[in-house]
């Protein structure tokens, strides 16, 4: 029963947001990207419903959803840290960056924290390249990185 | 010296007045002033902006679109960046105008998901404007309407790619389409699109209330006006300057205050690695074409990291569908490892020059016919380096 | 008089309608341009980009494929740039394939074997893959996909999405990562997939396959407790001969008899005689929802649609499940056949029927699937055991060393061995409307359709989709209700043209009685599970083969088929009878479009 409510305030979620865009094909990145906030990745339940509201082949949702980095098709932590891994944060010593944020959270890059509050991951330039190092958790931006102000940083998420 | 340091974009504009001028103009004669200005695209390839519009302008449909390439992902560059966040209405303002040369009333601004977090300065600023009367129905009270719509990246950067853009924006995987048809004839679920660089927006209200006389007196006959450089890496002071078109390498590092320089990539990642002796080289699309971005390397710098951090790039953000790009990035990107290891042949290195040149000929868009810049670059201006490691004879994890 | 333009290939010039792409160029002027990710049924992609060719006045070499003219061009095919090119580019995807050519079932029939033959390629500079990297998925009951051998040309993405309107593959990933997978990399037996193998059809190498049945059926050839029954469907014999070097539209069903009996099955029949027996039925069942509807009043599920084609079948009842009622109830002609053969044909031979193994071939590898269907065992066994492919049964003669091509012509086995004219272009689209209509229209009037020679002519064609009307007159006693009536029907082959139909008629836009569908293109002569390759023109070739072959036949009418009349009289009663209700009809079964 309770399951069953669950699944029902998802599909009238995903409703929404798709009526938010007249669930007009063009729209999807940003229906997903809406959805992928919503509930942290876009579960095989929501990318079918995605699809029947949209009228789509929920194969092709899959595939637009697997080419974008910032969409998951897999449960992440609550908070996503990206680090830059790109050549002026590395010259500005990225990896002292990277080694710390391994060892405050106890995973490596790709994973997630068994509590779920985060997942290491490295990303491609973020146009802050004269104040690398840095790093988004979610939406947030930072830079000019040393190790112990990373790990501030990251503990302010907790 | 210290480099030319003309400003246009940093110099103050008044909200408006841009726009005003153009709405004197008939749509031609915009675009006539465009072509005269001989602006070039700022997104990399140096397109004549006057020419897209015009062949925007000359395609006859029922809708047209202007598109607003804020997907800023060359690896060091941040100029689009500082423009979204503080000159956000200058482009608006040059969409608008853009809009009305070719008979568009629809803008898109397409920004990277990396820059989310400019999306309310972004939006404030089209508020303002609307409140201004400078976008939105009746501007300027005149019959002309145009507004612009914020579409959101996902995290990709062949996006940047402005056919690769347009799928995007459709809503579908961010790969490159066949050219052509360019989007000027078919862009935008099939209606005539000009994509334009950020920065190339923006110069264009300077160019309709100064006229483009005065914007041509900056810069080289061919490439003319100034441009934003985004300076990172191996310098005192980093960040973006704006600096007229020709201005040499040697000048944009004396200004940067970088010492001990080896080696500087123009154009990030799909750009090409200078050596010293090409420092006097001037950044102009007839001779190093300038990208937005200039990273620094100085001699404590193995470049076979560097090589390898751009070819890991590449192997990441190549869309997948064309064969030279995916399989030959992920071949060069082997082939580098192999060198750090010492264990490269010099006929395997020959192999994948041979196969760095088809690359560059044979992918079907922009990135994978780049991607073999740097590595090109990179081994022949420093072949001694990367040729004198030791030999590692664990085995290679590949 | 379209904008004509001037192009030279190679030094020869010739003169091109402006948008020509450079490859169609090309190939009027006779000048081969290898390619990977094109194909002729598909929409243009210019992946692969094995086609490269150099334009003068380009930095870049251009796809053949996808480049259009739009000026006078000076193009050259084999230059050193180009040569280079195509080379780097083949051994690149040689580097990332993993497989033994002799293990695979395109040996020799391989676009990328081929490809590194013509180029010369002796060496794999670029390495080679050591070990398979995927677990080949063998879920689905007629597909095996092994994506080890997959060059990510996407022809089976754009077939599956664009011809076929399915859905079922995608391009996943990107990069280096990108991988052709269902949603979610789901099995593929538990995704969206109507089996109709026409993926299989445009793979240019060995990565889609049919689920091979070839050895099951040797073991009931060796055995000898088994009766081994082989019956033969119209569209494989069509072109078959392919697989052994005929040009396409070369039918050879006789020759193909004396090599089945060699190969031992024991008993050798027609599938036509199943669809005169398809017609008797399905005929009778269209003018009973006629008759309920007009007479009655009662409320019928009109238009009434074909159900031979068990990828249409699937089809509906993923995308149209609401419309199942409007399928007709009549099972496909292979599995009457089937539960035919394992009940009256047992009984006139007198052996248990545990002791006869049914073997069809087909075009299709969505017979497999069916055959396999739950409900396809009304005479209490599995009405047909095992379905094969034009291309296993080739396979299977070719280890015989049969030389099928010299063999001397034999008839079929009786007494379910003789077809008419009208079950054999079943394997036409547009062939069952034809059927349908010489009988029923015969019924209904007592006279023969008024066209030529018998030739429905327009429902026949490779238009996608296809309306006619025949109105009745002269109408016999029983049906005087359909006097001055007019009977609309329409046909569709390939599932994208389904597609269109039937939201048509969900619009109510359309009025129709009776529909014919068809899931491949050009209908069963364009199956899943023909040779490789296909085309247009293929097609076209073997569907004129099927209907000269209807024209030179005797019988040419399901219902005068006398084989048929004797089947009624002995053993079914009457069409839609509740014997024949029993073993011949079936039921379908909802199931969801994700
Ligand atoms: C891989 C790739 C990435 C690109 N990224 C960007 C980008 O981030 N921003 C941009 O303005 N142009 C980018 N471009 C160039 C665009 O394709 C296009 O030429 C440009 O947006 C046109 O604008 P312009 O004429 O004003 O330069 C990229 C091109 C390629 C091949
Ligand atoms: S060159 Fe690379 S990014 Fe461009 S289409 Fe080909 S694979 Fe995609
Ligand atoms: S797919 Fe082609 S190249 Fe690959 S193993 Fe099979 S026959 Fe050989
Ligand atoms: S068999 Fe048909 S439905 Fe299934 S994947 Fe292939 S083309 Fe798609
Ligand atoms: S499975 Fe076959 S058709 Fe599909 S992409 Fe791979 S090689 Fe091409
Ligand atoms: S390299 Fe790290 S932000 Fe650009
Ligand atoms: S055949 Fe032209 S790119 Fe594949």
């Amino acid at each position: 029963m309770k399951l069953e409510s669950q699944t029902q305030n998802i599909a009238r979620a995903v409703k929404r947001v798709c009526d938010e865009y007249h669930s007009r094909r063009e729209k999807l990145l940003q229906i997903l990207e809406e959805l992928n906030e919503l509930y942290g990745y876009l579960s095989e339940y929501v990318m079918k419903e995605v699809a029947k509201n949209l009228d789509m082949q929920v194969s092709e949702i899959y595939g637009v959803a697997t080419f974008y980095s910032f969409l998951n098709t897999k449960p992440k932590g609550k908070n996503i840290i990206r680090l830059c891994q790109t050549v002026s944060c590395e010259l500005a010593g990225k990896q002292r960056i990277a080694n710390a944020l391994e060892n405050e959270l106890g995973i490596r890059f790709g994973e997630t924290t068994p509590d779920g509050m985060f997942s290491l991951e490295y990303t491609n330039c973020i146009g802050m390249c004269n104040q690398g190092p840095a790093m988004l958790i979610n939406d947030d931006v930072y830079y000019n990185l040393d190790p112990e102000k990373a790990v501030d940083i990251v503990e302010k998420y907790h | 010296m210290a480099g030319k340091r003309k400003q246009i974009l940093f110099s103050a504009l008044e909200p408006g007045l841009g726009l005003k001028k153009a709405l004197e103009h008939t749509q031609t004669e915009i675009i006539d002033i465009i072509k005269l200005s001989r602006l070039r695209g700022r997104g990399g390839a140096g397109f004549p902006t006057g020419l897209k519009w015009d062949l925007a302008y000359s395609a006859k449909a029922p809708k047209k679109f202007i598109v607003c390439n804020a997907d800023e992902g060359e690896p060091g560059t941040f100029k689009d960046r500082i423009l979204l966040n503080e000159h956000a209405k200058k482009i608006f303002e040059g969409m608008a105008i853009a809009g009305y040369a070719v008979g568009s009333q629809e803008g898109i601004i397409y920004l990277r998901a990396e820059y989310r977090y400019l999306r309310p300065v972004l939006v404030q600023a089209i508020d303002e404007l609307r409140k201004a009367h400078l976008l939105g129905k009746k501007i300027l009270g005149s019959d002309f309407q145009f507004d612009i719509d914020i579409h959101l990246g996902a995290g990709a950067y062949v996006c940047g790619e402005e056919t690769a853009l347009i799928e995007s924006l459709e809503g579908k995987r961010g790969e490159a389409r066949n050219k052509p048809p360019y989007p000027t004839e078919s862009g935008y679920m099939g209606y005539p699109t000009v994509v334009n660089n950020v920065e190339t927006f923006c110069y264009v209200p300077y160019i309709l209330i100064e006229g483009a006389a005065w914007f041509q007196k900056f810069g080289t006959f061919e490439s003319t006006g100034s441009k934003l450089f985004s300076i990172s890496g191996d310098v005192k002071k980093p960040g973006v300057y704006e600096l007229e078109m020709g201005t040499t390498v040697r000048q944009v590092l004396n200004l940067v205050e970088a010492s001990d320089t080896k080696a500087v990539q123009v154009g990030g990642a799909s750009g090409i690695c200078v050596a010293e002796k090409d420092f006097d080289k001037p950044l102009a699309f007839e001779s190093l074409p300038p990208g937005g971005s200039i990273i620094v390397f100085n001699r404590s710098r193995d470049m076979l990291n560097v090589l390898k951090n751009f070819m890991e790039f590449f192997v990441e953000e190549s869309c997948g569908q064309c064969t030279p790009c995916r399989e030959g990035t992920f071949r060069l990107l082997e082939g580098v490892k192999l060198m750090e290891q010492g264990q490269c042949s010099i006929h395997y290195l020959r192999v994948l020059r041979e196969l760095a040149e088809t690359m560059k000929i044979s992918s079907k868009c922009g990135l994978g016919q780049m991607a073999p810049n740097p590595f090109l670059s990179i081994i022949d201006n420093f072949k001694g380096e990367i040729l004198a490691r030791d030999r590692v004879t664990d085995s290679i994890p590949l | 008089m379209p904008n004509m333009l001037a192009v030279c290939i190679n030094g020869k010039e010739c003169e091109v309608e402006f948008g020509t792409t450079i490859l169609e160029a090309a190939r009027k002027m006779n000048i081969h341009i290898p390619t990977l990710c094109y194909h002729d049924d598909l929409c243009l992609s210019g992946i692969c980009r094995i086609c490269l060719v150099e334009v003068d006045g380009e930095k870049t070499l251009q796809a053949a494929c996808s480049a259009p003219i739009t000026r006078p061009l000076h193009i050259r095919t084999h230059t050193e740039k180009v040569r280079k090119a195509r080379r780097n580019i083949l051994e690149l995807m040689l580097s990332n394939h993993y497989g033994e050519c002799y293990t695979c079932f395109r040996n020799q029939n391989c676009e990328l074997q081929k490809l590194a033959k013509e180029y010369g390629v002796d060496s794999l500079r670029f390495g080679h893959v050591e070990l398979p990297r995927h677990t080949k998925d063998t879920s689905s009951r007629s597909i095996i996909r092994d994506m080890d051998k997959c060059i990510l040309c996407r022809r089976c993405v754009r077939t599956c999405h664009d011809f076929q309107g399915v859905g079922a593959l995608e391009a996943a990933f990107r990069g280096i990562d990108t991988e052709i997978q269902t949603f979610l990399d789901h099995p593929l037996g538990d995704a969206v997939c109507i089996n109709c193998g026409q993926c299989i059809n445009r793979c240019p190498t060995g990565a889609l396959r049919e689920r091979d049945r070839s050895d099951e059926v040797w073991n009931a050839i060796d055995d000898p407790q088994k009766i081994v029954v082989m019956q033969t469907a119209p569209a494989p014999r069509a072109s078959i001969g392919e697989e052994f070097g005929l040009p396409p539209g070369t039918s050879i069903t006789r020759k193909l008899n004396t090599a089945l009996k060699m190969v031992g099955f024991d008993y050798v029949f027609d599938t036509n005689f199943a669809a005169d027996l398809t017609i008797m039925e399905e005929g009778t069942e269209l003018l009973t929802r006629l008759k309920d509807f007009i007479v009655d009043k009662k409320p019928v599920s009109l238009p009434m649609i074909t159900s031979c084609s068990p990828g249409w079948v699937k089809y509906c009842e993923h995308y149209y499940p609401d419309y199942l009622p409007h399928l007709s109830t009549c099972k496909s002609p292979q599995q009457m056949f089937g539960s035919l053969i394992k009940t009256y044909f047992a009984q006139k031979i007198k052996v248990d029927p545990k002791n006869i193994m049914v073997v069809s071939l087909m075009p299709c590898v969505a017979k497999k699937y069916e055959s396999d269907r739950p409900e396809m065992s009304a005479s209490g066994f599995k009405d047909v055991d095992y379905a094969l492919t034009s291309r296993e049964l080739a396979q299977m003669i070719k280890e015989t060393g049969i030389r099928v091509t010299d063999l001397e012509d034999s008839d079929f086995d009786s007494p379910l061995g003789l077809g008419s004219g009208a079950g054999l272009i079943f394997g036409a689209t547009g062939g069952v409307m034809e059927a349908a209509i010489r009988t029923v229209y015969e019924i209904i009037t007592g006279e023969e359709v008024p066209f030529e020679n018998l030739n429905v002519i327009p429902v026949r064609g490779m238009d996608g989709i296809k309306e006619a009307e025949i109105s009745f007159q002269k109408t016999k006693e029983d049906w005087k209700f359909l006097e001055g009536k007019t009977l609309r029907v329409a046909i569709a082959h390939g599932t994208a043209n389904a597609k269109k139909i039937m939201d048509k008629v969900a619009s109510g836009e359309a009025q129709w009685h009776f529909i014919e569908i068809m899931a491949c293109p050009g209908g069963c002569l364009g199956g899943g599970g023909q040779p490789i390759p296909t085309n247009e023109n293929i097609r076209k070739a073997r569907a004129k083969a099927i209907y000269d072959e209807d024209s030179h036949l005797n019988i040419r009418k399901s219902h005068s088929n006398p084989q048929i009349q004797m089947l009624y009289n002995e053993f079914l009663d009457h069409p839609n009878s509740k014997k024949a209700h029993k073993l011949l009809h079936t039921t379908y079964t909802r199931r969801g479009k994700i």
